[in-house]
């Protein structure tokens, strides 16, 4: 007979007290589960929609020239006559360390055009990575599907006078409006846009690019870092993170973080109060054992190793139920907290640390118990009988 | 130099006016191989003494010296494996495991030794069959009478063969032929060879050990020869 018989044996025999443990555990552990995989699920699903919506760095080159502004963000030093970046050098953006979390590369190029006496500034884009990056863009109309379409802003086309279908002359081309962009409030609206290609063949910028907007998936890798891999990709460039997006960014996953970590605490409080106190009665009950154990020879180590793997195998329990019940739970509140169920991934570390929590948790709970048990006097203990 | 003696020993309870002394100051040589019955009336001090007697108990002053050892010098986990080496305890009342059957009942004190599981089962029933009960082995204390009980706690004493064997009333809680049977079965373990102290009240059962020693208001009076030593 080992030790860990006398654990099972009686944990067998405290049937009802054993439920209560495990469910007092397990409740703590699933809630603690269910918070963190529900808050890690939203902020992730919340980080990808904001990921999703618009730019978060920008590579410029490098210059000393003016100051420009677009779309209400500081583009840093940028001038028309600057020296560009040339395109091939962006292949190198897919090769840095954090590569998968560069989601929206989109290049474009800047010259100004002459049309009915006003002057404009004409952006070469590929429309595909454009539109992906700028969502929120309504067109009145359908995006340019040939060199010989242009989209515009909505002031440019109020200004030049131009609607959906008509022409307008850019440089020696001429192009059809393909459509119109609803008001943005931003830079866009006094834009014109045309195929990157070709852009950059009116301008006279073949294989440069003046700007590229990036989207990055910014949640498990930080900012910086990205901007730092970019840098060192691109040493001609200035890359620049757009702080206000990120740090709105950040700032909402570490409130939601910090809600769920302090919850969870105060729950795992609760669950471990619940541990001590019945691990605690649980030894006054044994007292008559302990004393009997104790007289015929078992160490104080022998005794707080009974209670202890007791503390285990019920933790263990109510961690592994407890990760079960607590994705139940997330998968229920999923469905309640948000219009559309996000994708339920599951974390290994979660599963793995729940266990481990709750093994921990009813260890120091179980601990002083424990240590009351095996520094019980045997005379004493037997005095109960 | 005696097997087991008791130098000088008392035992304080309490401190300042709620102090009471259950053992004023004794003195008692046991021999090696001897069946002594300690008597006295409730609350005499029988069961204190023994209690110091079996290292589970330190008293007030007085030593305890057994095999040449003050077991009150050792520290409390040499005090365990002192126990769990030379000494079996029955205990008034059987104080059997609940959750454990008869078979694991006595193989406790061999759960803390180098024993493997296969010597502490075999230990264990040859222990049980000492006792006629190998065949109820695998039931639970609640399923065998009390004078199985009893002899499921005499087994469970002698399972890792202690020199020593105290017993505190074991037969508080039996009937006129339980007690018998396990009074014979006592003394046969003495006439084995085990150092046996007992504390009863029963006269009857006090006269089956070769010696009675008397305790009165903490006091021992004076021993009472009654048979040779096996």
């Amino acid at each position: 007979m080992k030790l860990r018989t006398i654990a099972f044996n009686n944990l067998r025999r405290r049937k009802a007290k054993v439920f209560f443990l495990i469910t007092g555990l397990m409740i703590g552990v699933s809630a603690v589960v269910a918070l963190m995989t529900t808050t890690r699920i939203l902020a992730e699903d919340i980080a990808h929609k904001m990921d999703e919506f618009g730019a978060n760095i920008i590579i410029t080159p490098k210059s000393e020239g003016l100051s420009l502004t677009y779309g209400g963000l500081s583009l840093g030093g940028f001038s028309f006559d600057v020296k560009e970046i040339h395109q091939e050098e962006l292949a190198k953006i897919k090769t840095i360390e954090n590569a998968a979390n560069i989601r929206i590369v989109s290049p474009k190029v800047f010259g100004v055009f002459e049309s009915s006496n006003q002057k404009a500034l004409a952006v070469g884009v590929d429309f595909n990575s454009e539109l992906a990056l700028k969502k929120w863009w309504k067109i009145n109309g359908k995006s340019p599907e040939s060199d010989s379409q242009v989209l515009l802003g909505h002031d440019v086309a109020a200004k030049l006078n131009l609607t959906k279908d008509s022409e307008v002359q850019i440089k020696d081309h001429t192009f059809q409006v393909s459509g119109i962009l609803d008001p943005t409030g931003s830079q866009d609206d006094s834009l014109v846009f045309i195929r990157l290609p070709l852009a950059q063949k009116l301008f006279g910028k073949e294989g440069q690019v003046g700007m590229v907007e990036i989207a990055a998936l910014c949640k498990n890798c930080p900012i910086t870092e990205l901007v730092a891999q970019l840098s060192r990709a691109l040493p001609t460039a200035k890359v620049t993170a757009v702080q206000q997006v990120v740090e709105g960014r950040m700032d909402t996953l570490h409130n939601f973080q910090n809600f769920s970590l302090g919850v969870s605490a105060l729950i795992l409080f609760v669950g471990g109060m619940v541990v001590f106190v019945t691990m605690m009665s649980s030894v006054t009950e044994r007292t008559r054992e302990i004393g009997i154990f104790s007289a015929i020879g078992f160490r104080s180590a022998h005794i707080m190793k009974i209670i202890l793997l007791e503390a285990v195998i019920v933790s263990l329990c109510a961690g592994i139920f407890g990760y079960a019940t607590g994705i139940g739970v997330t998968w229920g509140l999923l469905s309640f907290l948000s219009e559309h169920r996000p994708h339920m991934s599951l974390d290994p570390y979660v599963a793995v640390g729940s266990v481990f929590l709750a093994i921990i948790l009813g260890l120091i709970a179980s601990f002083y118990p424990a240590r009351a048990a095996a520094a019980m006097d045997p005379n004493e203990a037997l005095r109960t009988l | 130099m005696s097997y087991i003696q008791v130098i000088q020993a008392g035992k304080d309870f309490g401190e300042g006016d709620a102090r009471v002394t259950a053992v004023k100051q004794i003195d008692l040589s046991i021999e090696q191989g001897s069946f002594i019955s300690i008597m006295g009336e409730s609350g005499s001090g029988k069961s204190t003494l023994l209690a110091m007697l079996g290292g589970l108990l330190s008293p007030t002053r007085g030593q305890i010296v057994i095999e040449g050892i003050d077991l009150y010098s050792l520290t409390r986990t040499k005090l365990a494996d002192f126990r769990r080496e030379f000494m079996g305890f029955i205990f008034q009342s059987f104080q059997l495991v609940p959750y454990l059957n008869v078979l694991e009942n006595v193989q406790l004190p061999l759960a803390v030794t180098h024993h493997s599981e296969e010597d502490q089962v075999r230990l264990a029933l040859s222990a049980l069959d000492k006792v006629g009960l190998k065949e109820k082995a695998h039931r639970l204390p609640n399923q065998i009478s009390g004078g199985e009980q009893e002899r499921v706690a005499i087994a469970r004493a002698v399972v890792n063969e202690p020199p020593i064997l105290f017993a505190d009333e074991p037969t508080g809680n039996l009937d006129s032929r339980n007690s018998s049977e396990v009074m014979k079965l006592l003394t046969k373990l003495n006439s084995d060879g085990q150092t046996i102290v007992m504390v009863t009240h029963s006269r009857k059962n006090a006269e089956y050990a070769e010696r009675i020693v008397e305790v009165a208001d903490g006091r021992l009076i004076e021993p009472t020869p009654l048979r040779a030593a096996c």
